[in-house]
């Protein structure tokens, strides 16, 4: 049997120290009425087997069309010393630090990566990851409404509407009221979010870029939501990080991100990284893991899970969250990404992709009836208007080996002929020019 | 060793009243339970509590606690000198390491004195 | 060792061949961050050198036999990362099938969850399955979020939910999350007491989360009754997956009752732990609870074409972005693959063998507060070492100079200076009689040279950390 190293005779042996005839004794407190009804699965396969069974499922999923989605997520390059680095079996292979002493290469790891996004986001402290970006955003929201005490939170409409289903979710059973500020035609409508900000509101959350691409300064809608002893987050997009006014610059109290970009592979949607970083003065209600610098007795620098009387095998249920597991290892795929790129790598990343989104924008306008949709500066994301369903579009062109985007129409009553583009450094000139041509076309 | 001239709560807290101010802070029993205090979390002055109530709590590494309101009353001073030097509590749990003071509601209640206070401590530590 | 940011030179580039316009061409400067982010800048050497060193600072499965109770740290199979690994997998964009006319491109990644699902069933005697929640404790905040939306739409009115003190701490903190009061009882006898139940079970019980075989490694042989009990005040019955080694092919969580199940795939299906996540939770549901199921549900078409059905009005909505960790839950797919049926239950059955002849093995050296047949793990505690001046935390430190990851320790709280150890079924029998008869040295040494101990380790890039000073003095990053 594959992984099980015991011979018939060590069996034996192990028995007859145990003091029972067989393996079926050490069972015999599940009685025959507990005993599996069926158990009918397959007979087991070799390596071999199992692999090629996997490749022709890998190969009936189609990946050589050329892609223009993002809503969130993107496909950016990964440098090859993500995957060599962090398959490392002494990284791969380890569980959380409960041992600092025999984890310090996690922990300072970990460390790190708690630098880079506090430093990526200008913010103070940072928890060493949650699931992903969704969660980072729900968790960021309970955070503000302990540390209130209040239940109102508002939430502009243009985040991203896959993360404002989850946390209609997550607070159906809770004391929590979420307020939602329409767009205005993409723009995240900062007047109108000012003006839903009271005495009562727990926390503000805004995106930036928003989900239609927007780039906004928050600042002053920071500073009316502090006014109002209200918590301010935001969720961000990390490649672009190096180049826009920072959530902490903003006045953020809370700052939260999908880290996917930085060295995850789309995966089909996970494993993904939630980054949560804050101000120092929240950092108490932070969940999960985080790791603090300290010393030993001989004064020796080194790395421990700290302030752990947060969390909930300390607290049980007066935990800050029932969160255990982190995103360790997408942590640090997204550390060995970033020193790997280091500042300059990062930011040409990310001016790439705003080049290529811009010349994509210019190319997709410049057909008739297709227009901007999103207004004012953008990043590497932006949505037109096409004039025609744009879910019809895309089955089009998808048959032709181009997804061109993502449908608004999904989460946006009235933007059903509304399409979000994105680009990365990954996305050429050639493949932008195919695209104009076959929309193009398809519009005739 | 337990002052004398303390007043206790069975949740570990202590109290010295002088006329309606009450001076708390948490008992040398409490303090070494939790073990070395990390972090203290307190009130803000004008907050009020019933006696009972939940009104901060205390973190060591391996432990956190809720502290209660021994009295009844209105927060009129609180140990700023805590949120940076936690170990004062832990070095002189009836000095400086008191918490808070209260403007007093009515006359403390239910609370014990050193001797009644011994009898909890004992019947918890075996 | 020195941080990246130490190793880092202003202007040293990394592996950045390209280059674009600056970013004032498109977004005005105000819009713009107004100094460097301090990012590391050092050569791809430095990186692959630091990176390699930090590594070698660390112990995990691969180097070190790790017996970290309640965690399953058995042997992660290097061919499940090839299986990872195929850019068919990695190159998916998730909103694909989401796309009319793009469901086409993703075939093999639905089949992938539609059979994992199933095997998941078959396995744990459950009608259906969702593969979104991303670790355990999150499958367990989903579970308690479906037990809330059966009984809401039952019209129950139930505040509380029943939570045995020797649950994993992250049972309490799911049920409060998700809005419900928590009951604790106290076991008798290292097991659920009927009598303790029956005091707190009233029309107010939402459910109760267990585990079994439970944090003692006992099986929790009043099961049957407590069923029983369950059901007459109509409430649901979880069961916390992190035991799930301990049973497969020779119990059905589904057969005997439970309502609702999540795996921690990580343990039990041998996907690596990563020095702390990615996991995956999964959840499984009796069929009265599949309504309510997070959306959306793989399905398969009679023509088998899979498809996401959203189509589920009474579903809680989102618990992740999309369909779960897919990169993790292929893995163990594969593993199952390759063990089959035989093999899975061959996993349990040695898992347990391994964990009673360590126990045995231990019994007149150490303190083992529930000594009778355990199933895959089992709590020794450091009573005998305790005189000496001896705890459970100079055991383990003491194991880590042996080059041995420690047990668990302190948990489950019920166990004062508990010693977990969970050795799992891929460990040869000449390691498990090593590490008993270094755990017996150290245990004669609490006699002889207790200062030793106390000491320990010594053989490691630190010793004992001050976790004191870490708490109050919060160096959390670089720059704090």
């Amino acid at each position: 049997m594959p992984y099980v190293p015991h011979t018939e005779d060590e069996t034996r042996e192990m028995l007859a120290t145990i003091g029972v005839d067989s393996i079926d004794d050490l069972f015999a407190e599940i009685t025959e009425d507990m005993r599996p009804k069926s158990f009918d699965l397959p007979d087991g396969l070799s390596e071999m087997e199992v692999l090629t069974k996997l490749e022709a499922m890998a190969n009936k999923n189609v990946t050589n069309h050329t892609s223009f989605l993002g809503a969130g997520f993107y496909n950016h390059y990964i440098p090859a010393t993500v995957d060599a680095l962090t398959m490392r079996g002494e990284f791969y292979t380890a569980y959380t630090p409960y041992q600092p002493e025999a984890s310090q290469g996690t922990l300072q790891a970990l460390f790190e990566y708690q630098t880079c996004v506090t430093r990526l986001l200008g913010m103070e402290c940072a928890n060493a990851s949650v699931y992903d970006g969704g969660t980072a955003l729900y968790e960021a929201l309970m955070m503000a409404v302990r540390k209130t005490k209040r239940r109102k939170i508002v939430v502009s409409e243009a985040m991203n509407p896959i993360y404002r289903v989850m946390l209609n979710s997550y607070t159906t059973n809770l004391d929590v009221e979420l307020i939602t500020i329409p767009h205005k035609d993409g723009m995240t409508d900062i007047e109108g979010l000012k003006t839903a900000i009271d005495g009562n509101t727990a926390a503000l959350l805004v995106q930036n870029p928003n989900f239609f691409g927007s780039i906004n300064d928050f600042t002053e809608l920071f500073a009316a939501a502090k006014a109002q002893k209200a918590v301010s987050i935001i969720s961000s997009y990390p490649v672009l990080q190096t180049l826009l006014k920072t959530p902490g610059a903003m006045g953020a109290d809370i700052a939260v991100a999908e880290g996917q970009s930085l060295g995850l592979p789309l995966s089909f949607g996970g494993p993904y990284l939630g980054i949560m970083t804050c101000t120092k003065k929240m950092v108490r209600q932070m969940p999960g893991r985080i790791v603090g610098r300290t010393e030993d007795g001989q004064g020796r620098t080194g790395y421990v899970l700290t302030l752990q009387a947060r969390e909930q095998h300390i607290r049980r249920q007066r935990a800050t969250s029932n969160i255990c597991s982190n995103q360790s290892l997408c942590a640090l795929r997204a550390l060995v990404h970033m020193c790997t790129l280091g500042e300059l790598g990062l930011k040409r990343a990310a001016r790439l992709s705003i080049e290529r989104a811009h010349i994509c924008a210019e190319r997709l306008t410049a057909i008739d009836g297709v227009d901007m949709l999103t207004k004012g500066p953008f990043g590497n994301e932006f949505a037109v208007t096409l004039p025609v369903n744009a879910y019809e579009i895309i089955a089009k062109l998808t048959d032709r080996g181009f997804v061109p985007g993502f449908p608004l129409g999904r989460y946006y009553d009235g933007l059903e002929k509304g399409l979000l583009v994105a680009c990365t450094e990954k996305t050429s000139e050639e493949q932008i020019g195919i695209l104009a041509e076959m929309l193009k076309g398809a519009l005739k | 060793m337990i002052p004398k001239d303390l007043l206790y709560a069975k949740s570990h807290e202590w109290c010295m009243v002088e006329g309606e101010i009450a001076t708390v802070g948490i008992t040398q029993f409490a303090q070494e339970q939790l073990g070395d205090l990390t972090f203290i979390e307190l009130p803000e002055v004008g907050d009020t509590f019933e006696a009972g109530s939940e009104m901060g709590s205390v973190e060591s590494v391996k432990a956190a606690s809720e502290i209660y309101a021994p009295v009844t009353g209105e927060v009129v001073e609180v140990n700023t000198e805590l949120e940076d030097a936690p170990e004062n509590v832990n070095e002189e749990p009836y000095g400086s390491g008191w918490m808070l003071k209260f403007k007093i509601k009515g006359a403390p209640e239910g609370l014990l004195n050193a001797e009644g206070y011994t009898a909890v401590i004992d019947s918890e530590s075996h | 060792m020195k941080t990246i940011f130490e190793k880092s030179v202003a202007g040293r580039e990394g592996c950045w061949p390209c280059e674009g316009m600056s970013e004032e061409a498109y977004i005005p400067s105000e819009l713009l961050r107004d100094s460097d982010s301090g990012l590391p800048s050092a050569s791809e050497l430095d990186v692959v050198r630091h990176f390699t060193k930090l590594s070698q600072r660390n112990y995990g499965v691969d180097g070190n036999f790790y017996p970290l109770g309640s965690c399953t740290m058995k042997y992660n199979p290097k061919f499940t990362e090839i299986a990872a690994a195929m850019p068919g997998f990695t190159q998916l964009h998730p909103v694909l099938p989401q796309l009319q006319g793009a469901g086409g491109l993703c075939q093999g990644a639905l089949e992938v969850m539609y059979e994992t699902e199933r095997m998941l069933a078959e396995i744990t005697g459950m009608d259906a399955y969702t593969m979104h929640p991303m670790a355990g404790a999150h499958g367990e905040l989903t579970g308690v979020m479906l037990m809330a939306a059966y009984h809401r739409d039952h019209g129950n009115k139930k505040t509380k939910i029943i939570i045995p003190d020797s649950a994993h701490g992250t049972n309490p903190a799911s049920a409060t999350i998700a809005g419900y009061e928590i009951v604790s009882i106290e076991s008798v006898d290292g097991i659920i007491d009927t009598a303790a139940l029956a005091e707190v079970l009233d029309d107010d019980v939402a459910g109760m989360m267990m585990t079994c075989p439970n944090t003692l490694g006992l099986f929790e042989k009043n099961l049957p009754e407590i069923v029983k009990m369950l059901r007459k005040v109509d409430a649901l019955l979880y069961y916390d997956g992190a035991n799930l080694n301990a049973i497969m092919g020779k119990m059905r969580v589904g057969d005997v009752g439970f309502d609702i199940v999540h795996w921690n795939l990580h343990k039990t299906l041998a996907t690596p732990h990563g020095g702390g996540g990615p996991g995956s939770g999964p959840v499984g549901v009796s069929e009265k609870l599949i309504p309510y199921l997070p959306i959306s549900r793989v399905a398969k078409l009679e023509d088998g074409q899979f498809y996401l059905d959203y189509d589920h009005p009474k579903s809680i909505g989102y618990v992740a972005p999309f369909y779960g960790n897919f990169g993790v839950f292929l893995k163990a797919y594969a593993y199952m693959l390759r063990l089959g049926g035989k093999g899975l239950t061959r996993a349990s059955e040695n898992a347990v063998l391994s964990a009673n002849y360590m126990r045995k093995r231990l019994e007149n050296h150490f303190e083992i507060p529930y000594n009778r047949i355990c199933m895959h793990e089992f709590v020794a505690s450091a009573a005998l070492q305790i005189p000496k001046g001896v705890h459970a935390l100079d055991i383990a430190k003491a194991l880590l100079d042996k080059g041995y990851h420690a047990p668990t320790i302190y948990f489950p709280l019920i166990v004062p200076e508990a010693i977990m150890i969970e050795p799992t079924e891929t460990e040869n029998k000449e390691t498990l009689d090593t590490f008993i008869d270094d755990l017996i040295a150290i245990s004669e040494m609490a006699n002889t040279n207790p200062e030793a101990l106390h000491a320990a380790p010594v053989t490691l890039p630190v010793s004992r950390l001050d976790e004191t000073k870490a708490a109050r003095a919060m160096e959390l990053t670089s720059d704090l």
